[in-house]
Parts: C-alpha cells; structure tokens; sequence
C-alpha cells in the first residue's frame, strides 16, 4: 500500500498543475499591462469634431475618466456601444473616446447612428498614441484616476458586469483625493466586498 | 505540362510569401541586420504566436515602422526592447528576461535534475548492498520494494 502513495502523490500534484492550467488557459489573450499604476502617456491628438481644440493628456486630468479606444472597423465596438451609452447615462464617469485607425467620416455617422456616449473622441490616425497606451486589440477601456494614473484596463467589449464590479469599486473606493498606488489596491478590496 | 501548371501556382503566390514586411529596409546593412532580429524576436501582441516580422496584423505593421525609426533614431538594441516592454509588458519578448519573477522556471531544469541525480543514486545504492550481502540494515525500505 505504501509504495503506491508517492506515485499517487506524484500523480495527483500533476493533475492539479494540469487543471490550473487548463482553467487559466483562456486568460492567455488577457495581458496585464505594464501601464497599470503609471501616469498617462503623453500625447495631442485631433479632436474629431473640433479642429481647434485637440485632446492631450494634460486635459485628462482632474477627475475620474474612462479612456476608451475603439475603432468603426471593430465588430465587439459594436457590441459594447450601448453599454458606453448607459455609463454616459449615469454621468459619473465621462468617456474619452480614441477613434483608433479610422476614418473621421466614418467615425461621425456610427456616432451619429449609434449615438455619441462619449465627452470627446481623440483621432489616432497612425496608431502611433495607441502603441504608447499598450493597445493590441479594441475595444480596450482604461479608468484614468484624478491625479492622471492609469488604475484599470479591461480588454475586449466592455459589459454592465465589468462596469460595476471593476471599474465603479475603483472610483468610489478612494474617498477624495488617494494616492495614486494605492489606489488599485484598495480598490482590489472595495471590489471584493461588492461582490 | 502538370509541372509547368503547379509552377506557375507556385509562382503566383510567391508574391504574397515575401510581402508581409513592406517596411521599407534600411540604407545601413548593419541596421538592417539589426532590424532583421529585433522583428523577430519581438512578439505581435496580436497574434501571439507570430514575430513582428511573420505578422499580417497592422499592428504589427505599426510596430515594424516603430523598431525602424527607433534604429535610424540611434537606439540600441536594449532600448527599443524596454520601449516596447514598457508598453506590452514582457510578453512581447520571445527570449524572456532572468527575473525574480520567473527565477523558479530557469532553476527548475537544473533542481528536476538534482532530485533525479539523487533518486537514482539512492535506488542505485540500494541494490547495489542488496547484491553485495543479504543484511537489509537502515535503508531496507527501499529494498523490501
């Protein structure tokens, strides 16, 4: 009896590493990003509907703001448009839009057809601010602090689910003005307790 | 005449094999070389089985015309790859830094090894007393296998 009780051991230990892995696997295309904790990277881009007043990170400060990068060519930008809407709706949180590797004349009729969740909406032409923000696929949303810190990024569409139990947590967690590293942990924890 | 047929098949996708890079290559061959490597071994963070250089994605596109600028920039090697880990964070390396984070996976060949050496040295021992005379003594656990 004894002698089968290593193996087994043995055995056991590799089928839990095997099925971590397999139940983690999916999160393979779900990258942490490096940018999590970081001020905003630097940017001026055009604003699509006024050539006078370009978007620049220097404007994305001050309060909570939700960064979301999109794009007409992107199927789940579809998808996740009426969620946009909602979150414009309960005007806690305004949307800064990146229109990213578009065409303004398309962008403004899927605004104009879908309806603008956004408070402004950033062309990103050339890709070049998206590469700066770790962009690999849209739609991707980042929650930008009051201080100007990247404290969250979702990847793929965002949904009512992931707004209220990621990204809303993060913005009522701190009460007035937190320092901006802490912030995600204490978020991590505001997050837990909702749930 | 089949030959003649599959050749002229093969001849016109030839074109479509060598023309994912349209980045137009360096004046400098010793840059060119450099940019040769660099784009494959950083990964498209789209299609993350593919090297910037094998990828149709634009992004990859995207990040092709980055390494070249950074090169005629006068960047070295080590700089375009922190430019693009500070952006897509390790992942985007195919050859993995040494860190503390992942010291366990570079050590863990050489311990996998040190167990099996002592494994095998203790079995190997152990039969060896067991040919060498019939007294079983402390390590009979093994022997009574």
């Amino acid at each position: 009896m004894n002698r089968f009780l290593l193996p087994l051991a043995g055995f056991v230990l590799l089928l839990v590493v095997l099925l971590v892995g397999l139940k983690r696997a999916p999160d393979k295309s779900i990258l942490p990003s490096p940018l999590i904790g970081k001020p905003v990277p630097q940017f001026t881009l055009p604003n699509l509907f006024d050539d006078t007043k370009p978007v620049s990170s220097e404007s994305l400060k001050g309060r909570w703001l939700l960064v979301n990068v999109w794009g007409t060519w992107c199927v789940e930008c579809r998808a996740e448009h009426q969620v946009l809407l909602q979150i414009k709706q309960q005007a806690r949180v305004p949307i800064l839009g990146i229109d990213w590797k578009d065409q303004n004349e398309d962008a403004m009729a899927w605004l104009a057809q879908l309806g603008n969740p956004y408070e402004r909406v950033a062309t990103d032409r050339d890709g070049r601010v998206a590469i700066d923000w770790g962009v690999y696929g849209a739609p991707e949303s980042f929650l930008i602090s009051p201080a100007g810190t990247v404290v969250y990024k979702h990847i793929g569409a965002m949904t009512e689910q992931v707004w209220q139990s990621e990204f809303l947590p993060r913005v009522n967690a701190p009460a007035g003005t937190a320092a901006p590293p802490a912030s995600p942990l204490s978020a991590a924890g505001a997050s837990g307790r909702g749930a | 005449m089949m030959r003649a047929l599959l050749l002229c098949a093969a001849l016109a996708f030839a074109g479509v094999a060598v023309a994912v890079d349209t980045t137009p290559p360096l004046a400098d061959p010793l840059l060119q070389q450099r940019y040769y490597e660099l784009t494959h071994e950083l990964r498209c963070m789209q299609c993350q089985n593919e090297a910037l250089a094998d990828s149709s994605a634009s992004l990859a596109a995207d990040l092709r015309v980055q390494v070249h600028e950074l090169l005629l920039a006068g960047q070295s090697d080590d700089q375009i790859r922190d430019h693009m880990v500070a952006r897509y964070g390790e992942f985007i390396l195919f050859r993995p830094r040494m860190s503390w984070r992942n010291a366990w996976l570079w050590g863990a060949p050489a311990l996998l090894m040190l167990v099996g050496a002592i494994i095998g040295w203790r079995v190997l021992r152990a039969r060896s007393r067991l040919v060498a005379s019939e007294e079983a003594g402390s390590d009979g656990e093994s022997l009574e296998l």
